[in-house]
């Protein structure tokens, strides 16, 4: 398990600087560094306002996306469960969306997470309402999924044609597919503190889904308190995606993926699956976000297209190996 | 000294009443079996003593908190539910959940819950992969683990084969006789007339009987509780149990 | 391109005439480009209408004229209930509509847009062959050539500057927006290219000496927040800054020699 995380962490921490060197603005290794801590003309303004923030967010989003994946598949005991498959992201992206188009984010700077978060709780209530927490219900929570991906989708839609701003409609393919280019120090701090709080209330969660290995009666007759458990899982997903989305558009497949690699390395346990799906989602986004820039330097390819690809292939291997496992 | 004690539970479910003014207690070394028709609330009366539905009337361990009551009891819910498919050792390993685990105590306490459940050989398969009888001797494996003075269990012989059965009810018998209390819920009558210390027989919305076997297995509340005529005596190999026919 | 819009023009402008030898009577424009040049052509009553767009002060520099015409918003079908003889049109808007009217017999003629300054006189004159105004188009092109060659001659000292839009857009010298940065006396540091999307990392490291920015639409955008980026605030701060309006650079109209005329004393500013 220790060297799982120094595993981990080292790959965290080599993505995270090469997101730091890849960029059109093509500098030397060490001068970038340099720059990085304040000297050297314009790549200064290139490596402190550009590449990292962008690394920053990267690192924050991926390890809140592998983060609240991981914690909602062991609270729902659904490999599945995914808050970009089941609706969270669109959500919070129509709520992101609203707070833009009605002015009230350039009034309030927080009423931007604010109201994302406010959508994705509004989300993880009506998924739980609708498919409870009954083991293996996962035709009906990937079925409510699309209902409020789609409900959320076309709201999103609506809000952004209805704009008199001739940009907003062909934004729909950011909020629906995300993407960290040109984000700056002022996104990182709008998210970072809900992150955190959606951090704090996650990362302790490990005894408890452990425990629900066995069920929820044994849970609980373990000394799980179920209903602060659900509490936490909901609030503290609601505040890591709500504030990534905020800032960077609904990222899919992360929170799928990344469990699902690490979940062997963690003997299928799912308390020490929270902390390596956080640090796993962080590589995965760091390397994502590098790909894009790397294949396609001059487009802004949306890092949502690059998870999807990678992504959509594993949902429908999930897909098989349950029907399989059903059968 | 008592491990469980309650005293005129009643619980409603949707309205509609289950079960009322239901007193008993356990004491260290006796092997319980709740017994009674489907539906009788069996497994309800189990969970409202252990607090986790609301009921009416007092239950020692109801009024625990969360954390004391799981060193207090360990449960054993009947739906034997594994999610993840994690080795058998990983399962036991739950059971030290309520005292912290990791430490050499715990580690002494799956060791010998393994052993116990005669698991040595699959502690590192994956509890999923497991026929159902090893499945469900992993999990009373893992609630032995829990080492509390009370464990109690919902059907833990169900869809097991003679032998498991048998040997099943020898490792509650012989945790009894150590000095732990056991209540267990069964529907195989002839497991409880051998076995069990003690029977608590549960019908018609009430505790309707509470005694050693041979004073609650009468043919007399059978025929109440059960609508069951059966055959029951004690021979040299020990008391022999077999329903014989409906009573119409 | 160019030479097929010709192309495409000679044959419409050979069919029409087989069909309606004198000038036509009834003209609905439906492109924001077609609308400015015919309102400036045509003779009285003899445009009807004129795209919605072009009321937009934001796109349109003639917002205020195009008030006195009925506007249509380029569908086929309230297009041909106006029974227009002549339809101006753009080469890539309202294709469907088009390809609908001239299915039901509606002459239509196809303007390209102006990729550069000297594709100008080359559409006014297109235009007014089609409204039968040669002799005003002409007089028209006379005017522009006059004071677009006036405007040449100014030019001395060359700083850098960024053409920055929403999204990180950019134009580069193959454009007419880059032909009109040119003609101001800038130098454009997207280069000899048709533009695209400018890395801001790019545009950071170019430090251009001024950026010019298109102005805000009313509604937020996260388009436009790029131009509140610290880095783009940052090189507005060292260096000149201009918001444009649009509505001057959009089309190939006499109006961008207002755009450079604005530009080109911004520029003066500088030095």
């Amino acid at each position: 398990m220790t060297r799982l995380f120094v595993v981990l962490a080292t790959l965290v921490i080599l993505l995270a600087l090469a997101a730091l060197m890849v960029g059109p603005a093509d500098a030397g290794v060490a001068a970038s560094l340099r720059a990085l801590l304040g000297e050297g003309g314009p790549l200064v303004l290139v490596m402190q306002e550009i590449r990292l923030p962008r690394m920053m967010l990267g690192l924050m989003i991926g390890a809140s996306l592998g983060l609240s994946g991981a914690a909602l598949q062991g609270y729902l005991r659904n490999p599945l469960a995914e808050p970009g498959l089941i609706g969270i992201s669109s959500s919070a992206a129509l709520g992101a969306v609203i707070a833009i188009q009605t002015g009230l984010a350039a009034a309030f700077a927080l009423a931007l997470p604010l109201m994302a978060l406010a959508f994705a709780l509004l989300a993880v209530v009506i998924l739980l309402a609708l498919s409870g927490t009954r083991r293996g219900d996962t035709l009906t929570l990937i079925l409510a999924g699309i209902a409020i991906s789609a409900t959320s989708g076309a709201l999103t839609q609506l809000v952004l044609n209805l704009s008199p701003n001739p940009f907003a409609t062909s934004e729909i393919v950011f909020w629906l597919m995300g993407s960290l280019a040109d984000r700056s120090m002022t996104h990182v701090a709008l998210a970072a503190p809900f992150m955190g709080l959606g951090f704090l209330l996650m990362a302790g969660l490990g005894r408890s889904l452990d425990a629900l290995t066995l069920g929820e009666d044994a849970a609980e007759s373990m000394g799980v308190n179920l209903s602060r458990l659900r509490l936490r899982v909901v609030i503290g997903t609601a505040c890591v995606v709500g504030a990534g989305t905020a800032v960077a558009g609904a990222i899919g497949f992360i929170g799928l993926v990344v469990p699902h690699l690490l979940r062997p390395f963690t003997g299928h346990r799912p308390g020490p699956l929270l902390w390596a799906s956080a640090l796993g989602g962080a590589a995965m986004l760091l390397a994502a976000d590098v790909a894009v820039r790397v294949t396609l330097p001059d487009r802004d390819l949306k890092l949502g297209v690059l998870t999807a690809l990678v992504g959509a292939p594993f949902f429908l291997h999930l897909i098989w190996r349950n029907r399989r496992a059903r059968a | 000294m008592t491990l469980l004690s309650v005293d005129s539970l009643s619980v409603s479910l949707r309205g509609r009443e289950i079960f009322r003014d239901v007193s008993f207690d356990i004491a260290p070394g006796e092997l319980v079996g709740l017994i009674g028709p489907n539906g009788a609330g069996k497994t309800t009366l189990m969970r409202a003593a252990l607090g986790l539905i609301g009921a009416a009337g007092q239950s020692s361990l109801a009024a625990l908190s969360a954390t004391d009551r799981a060193r207090q009891a360990a449960w054993m819910p009947q739906a034997r539910e594994i999610a993840w498919p994690v080795t058998v050792e990983a399962l036991v390993a739950l059971g030290r959940l309520p005292h912290g685990g990791g430490g050499p105590a715990d580690h002494a306490a799956i060791v010998a819950a393994i052993e116990r459940m005669a698991l040595t050989e699959l502690q590192q398969r994956t509890a999923t992969r497991l026929s159902g009888g090893e499945q469900a001797r992993a999990l009373i494996a893992r609630a032995l683990a829990q080492e509390t003075p009370l464990l109690m269990a919902d059907e833990p012989t169900a869809g097991l084969d003679p032998a498991h059965q048998i040997s099943t009810m020898e490792v509650f018998a012989d945790l009894a006789a150590a000095g732990q209390g056991v209540l267990l819920s069964l529907h195989d009558l002839g497991l409880a007339a051998r076995h069990c210390t003690r029977l608590l027989l549960l019908a018609e919305g009430r505790l309707l009987a509470d005694g050693p076997p041979e004073a609650v297995l009468t043919p007399d509340l059978l025929a109440r509780a059960f609508h069951i005529t059966a055959h029951h005596a004690q021979t040299p190999d020990g008391p022999v149990f077999q329903p014989l026919s409906v009573i119409r | 391109m160019l030479r097929r819009a010709a192309l495409a023009l000679a044959l419409c402008a050979a069919g029409l005439s087989a069909v309606a030898e004198e000038a036509p009577r009834r003209v609905v424009s439906i492109n924001l480009c077609t609308d400015q040049i015919a309102m400036q052509l045509a003779a009285p009553g003899q445009l009807h209408s004129v795209s919605w767009i072009a009321r937009d002060p934001r796109s349109s520099a003639m917002a205020q004229e195009a008030l006195d015409y009925p506007a249509n918003h380029g569908r086929a079908e309230e297009i041909w209930l106006m029974k227009p003889d002549l339809v101006l049109a753009g080469t890539f808007t309202s294709r469907a509509a088009v390809e609908m009217l001239k299915r039901l017999g509606t002459p239509v003629v196809e303007v390209a847009p102006a990729y550069n300054l000297d594709d100008i006189p080359d559409r006014i004159r297109s235009i007014g062959t089609a409204l039968g105004r040669e002799p005003q188009a002409e007089e028209m092109i006379a005017t522009f050539e006059g004071r677009l060659a006036a405007l040449r001659a100014q030019v001395g000292e060359r700083p850098s500057a960024a053409l920055y839009y929403a999204n990180g857009y950019t134009t580069g010298d193959r454009t007419l927006a880059g032909e009109i940065l040119i003609t101001a006396g800038f130098d454009n540091i997207a280069g000899d290219t048709m533009g695209g999307h400018l890395p801001l990392e790019t545009l950071a490291m170019a430090d251009p000496d001024a950026i010019i920015t298109g102005t805000p639409y009313p509604g937020a955008s996260r388009s436009e927040e790029i131009l509140e980026h610290p880095v783009v605030e940052a090189i507005r701060d060292r260096a000149a800054s201009r918001a444009v309006s649009d509505s001057d650079w959009i089309c190939g109209t006499p109006y961008v020699l207002k755009a450079i005329d604005d530009l080109a004393a911004f520029r003066k500013g500088l030095e």
